[in-house]
């Protein structure tokens, strides 16, 4: 039989859909990992960056987290974390590993964004800003960080979609999640499971970004909408 | 006793095969880098030509780079194996959209005023591109180039779930018999390997266009 007929058949049958290893359950694990992963950076890196961008402080560690982070491989971090904190304990086997080892990767292009937003607004609409009386947090909250969101919300897709890639990487180290199948189906040499699998975890990665592209069109201010491109090239083009 | 993280006889043991690795991953790298110009280059100069082009160009790329490594990998698997040539084929797709999107940026930074310039000095089309336009093209393209090569240097690890991997292949080892000494010799050396790669192309741009020194 033909490998795209295998496809359709492995997706039809209704065993793959059932059950604590079906399509279902491995995709909740995996939105539900990305999810909390993906807060709990914006919890620890998005404070920090805006407010060194806001200090316009430590320009240089925050503008070469990110690029420190690319150097790493993901694959790396997941086995390294593996190795020092262990596979078992809650909330599952390899849970924990991969949920620090994605809170890990998602944090420096959060806080890089975050700062390169808050140092790209014009220092003349902060001093125009202060002029009509503005206080530190309101110039903050209503200047500021509206004008930084394009680039803090790219920063966020950026995270958000490696996040989603990393966690199908965390089935190498044991945990499950959409990209297990892809892991089992090389072990089982199944050819079907593997392309079923890598088809939901690139459609996964897909959605996030489609979403997530259009929760930034929702949110950034009309007035604010250079090209796209532009928004997401400035962290990729400042490489010091 | 636990496992340390660094048993320095295995290392010792190891060394033709770590040099081995190493060369792999270079070579992995280098030849992906290099797919991805001469790929980049033609796409860079259709989207700039012809505006239409531009958006679609940078989607599909884009698309590219958004399919996790995993999953590009393992849908080419059914077609070229557990080979080089699968490696070779996800390395290079991502590439593209670092590269096409710089190559774009940096003519596009290219003055106007420059490029009449050149115009009214005689230079023919394909002349005031590759003697005026790429060399002030320079410094955006080689950070595209910086961050596509870390980029590929990383996902070059992933290479060994599909039997390649050069230092890759030392991490999955760690992994599979839970032996933490090729997992870090593995890791330490593919950041390594980044950072020397870094380090000599910010070299590099800077011999090629000085004047855009910070």
């Amino acid at each position: 039989m033909s490998l795209p007929a295998d496809v359709v058949t492995w997706f039809t049958t209704a065993e793959h859909w059932r059950g604590d290893f079906g399509v279902p359950h491995r995709l909740a694990e995996h939105a539900a990992m990305s999810g909390a992963a993906v807060v709990a950076a914006m919890v620890v890196g998005l404070p920090l960056g805006i407010w060194l961008g806001h200090r316009g402080r430590g320009g240089a560690v925050a503008v070469n987290l990110a690029n420190v982070g690319r150097a790493i491989p993901s694959l790396a971090i997941l086995a390294l974390t593996q190795q020092a904190i262990g596979l078992s304990g809650w909330p599952g086997f390899g849970a924990r590993p991969a949920f620090v080892a994605l809170v890990a990767l998602a944090v420096p292009p959060l806080v890089t964004n975050a700062y390169v937003g808050m140092r790209g607004v014009e220092p003349d609409v902060v001093e125009a800003a202060r002029g009509m009386g503005m206080t530190g947090g309101e110039l903050l909250w209503r200047v500021e960080l509206p004008i930084a969101l394009p680039v803090v919300m790219a920063g966020l897709r950026t995270a958000a979609v490696q996040v989603v890639a990393t966690a199908s990487l965390a089935a190498v180290i044991a945990w499950g999640g959409l990209g297990r199948f892809v892991v089992d189906g090389f072990g089982q040499r199944d050819n079907a499971q593997i392309v079923a699998g890598a088809v939901l975890v690139a459609l996964m990665a897909l959605v996030t970004e489609l979403a997530l592209g259009w929760v930034q069109r929702a949110v950034v201010s009309e007035g604010l909408r250079p090209g796209r491109e532009r928004v997401e090239q400035a962290p990729a083009v400042v490489t010091a | 006793m636990p496992d340390p993280w660094l048993r320095w006889d295995w290392v010792r043991d190891h060394t033709d095969d770590i040099l081995a690795a190493t060369r792999q991953h270079v070579e992995l790298t280098l030849l992906a880098v290099a797919i991805g110009l001469l790929l980049s280059f033609p796409l860079a100069l259709v989207a700039r030509r012809w505006r239409r082009t531009t958006g679609p160009i940078l989607g599909f790329t884009g698309v590219l780079f958004t399919i996790p490594s995993l999953a590009l990998f393992a849908l080419l698997v059914p077609f070229t194996g557990l080979s080089r040539t699968t490696a070779e084929v996800g390395l290079v797709a991502y590439t593209l959209l670092i590269l096409v999107r710089n190559i774009v940026a940096g003519l596009e930074g290219v003055p106007a005023e420059v490029k009449e310039a050149a115009h009214g000095m005689g230079f023919r089309p394909l002349g005031q591109l590759l003697r005026v336009e790429l060399p002030l093209a320079v410094p955006v393209i080689t950070a595209g180039i910086r961050i596509a090569t870390v980029t590929t240097i990383g996902l070059v690890t992933v290479t060994g779930l599909i039997g390649q991997g050069g230092l890759g292949a030392f991490i999955i080892e760690g992994i599979n018999r839970d032996f933490r000494t090729p997992l870090v010799v593995g890791s330490v050396l593919s950041v390594a390997l980044a950072v020397v790669a870094d380090v000599l192309l910010a070299g590099a741009a800077r011999l090629l266009a000085p004047w855009a020194r910070r």
